[in-house]
């Protein structure tokens, strides 16, 4: 009987098994949280105290129906058409050289009866009230992107880099102070050349 | 009769299953850190558009969401189809979103309160009107910083 002496072993055989169950129960339960997207800011409620007045060849009109069909300044287009047609109006550049709205980056038609500069242009999107969400997010989608494309080729020019890595690393948290400080600057600088200016009205209802 | 005699052929020695609770274990703590318990059940019918120029939404504790979307099966026979806002667990009318906000400003630090971004969680077959509904109520709050959150994706796929 010396055997009793120590304390029974206890089997570990159904460790796995405990263990597997509780995984299961973890993997079951986890989700992977969605969390990115568009951001926006919305206009504060009170009206600016001095009225603006805006030139109407620095407004790009951007019109969604309850169809999804788009109208951009005026003209029926495709929403792949879209990012194009926004790019083309923000990198106009239409002022004259000398004066001070004069775009020396700009590498765009020079067109009188578009946009001044990237600092003036701005544009506004109207939807429907039966518009669906997602053809509205569509064209937000686009909107960004053509900022994003100039942006993009004016660090690639000025930083040999892509604004949106930028941008990113500079969000990060887990970014180093001084590297953050060091981007700030450039990130600020980009954002400078193409101000991102997109407006939203009202939506407005179909029946009126 | 040699001493190796005693091994029969083409016999597989068993293998041993000593380790397999410490592989478990280790996948076990892997999905038990990354897992992030849900606050609130989503009760709309929620597939978020896609995006491909995104951003990321860091920093959790910044984020306030509002859900919208039709009501799912369950709750459909008294919700009725149209889209619906969704704040925390139960279901509300536009006019109570801006409510909703201060309630939820008014819960984070002090310092916290001037940085909030509103994430909102439409569904991509909501229509602008009630969008449009919300983002009024929120410039009412000054809750100016949205974030339209969306899958990363094909956005002609809308």
């Amino acid at each position: 009987m010396a055997r009793r002496a120590g304390a029974p072993e206890v089997s570990a055989g159904s460790m796995a098994d405990i263990a597997f169950l509780l995984l299961i129960f973890f993997l079951v339960t986890t989700t992977i949280e969605t969390d990115a997207g568009l951001d926006r800011m919305l206009p504060p409620i009170e009206p600016p105290e001095t009225d603006v007045v805006i030139k109407q060849k620095n407004i790009f009109q951007v019109n969604l129906n309850k169809d999804g069909q788009l109208l951009a300044d005026g003209e029926l287009v495709n929403l792949n058409q879209l990012r194009e047609k926004a790019t083309a109006f923000l990198d106009n550049g239409g002022a004259v050289s000398g004066s001070p709205d004069y775009c020396n980056y700009c590498k765009g038609k020079r067109d009188a009866s578009s946009s001044d500069s990237p600092a003036k242009a701005i544009i506004s999107v109207k939807s429907d009230r039966e518009t669906k969400y997602g053809t509205y997010i569509t064209v937000q989608n686009e909107l960004v992107g053509a900022y994003n494309d100039l942006r993009n080729r004016e660090a690639q020019r000025l930083y040999k880099r892509n604004f949106t890595d930028m941008e990113a690393e500079y969000l990060n948290p887990e970014t180093d102070a001084s590297v953050k400080e060091d981007l700030k600057k450039r990130v600020k600088r980009i954002q400078e050349l193409f101000p991102q200016k997109l407006s939203e009205a009202e939506t407005s209802s179909s029946s009126n | 009769m040699s001493k190796f005699a005693k091994k029969k052929d083409g016999e597989v020695p068993a293998v041993s299953t000593a380790s397999l609770p410490d592989i478990v274990f280790m996948l076990l703590f892997f999905f038990m850190t990354v897992t992030v318990m849900k606050d609130s059940s989503v009760k709309v019918a929620n597939e978020l558009p896609q995006a491909n120029e995104i951003k990321k939404l860091e920093k959790k504790d910044r984020v306030i969401t509002i859900y919208v979307g039709a009501p799912t099966k369950e709750y459909t026979k008294t919700f009725g189809t149209e889209p619906k806002i969704q704040l925390n667990d139960k279901f509300a009318n536009p006019n109570e979103v801006g409510d909703y906000i201060l309630m939820e400003r008014a819960k984070k630090s002090q310092e916290l309160q001037n940085v909030l971004t509103t994430s909102l969680k439409v569904d991509k077959n909501a229509n602008m009107g009630l969008i449009s509904d919300i983002k009024l109520e929120l410039r009412k709050v000054n809750a100016l910083k949205v974030n339209y959150t969306t899958y990363e994706g094909d956005a002609f796929k809308n």
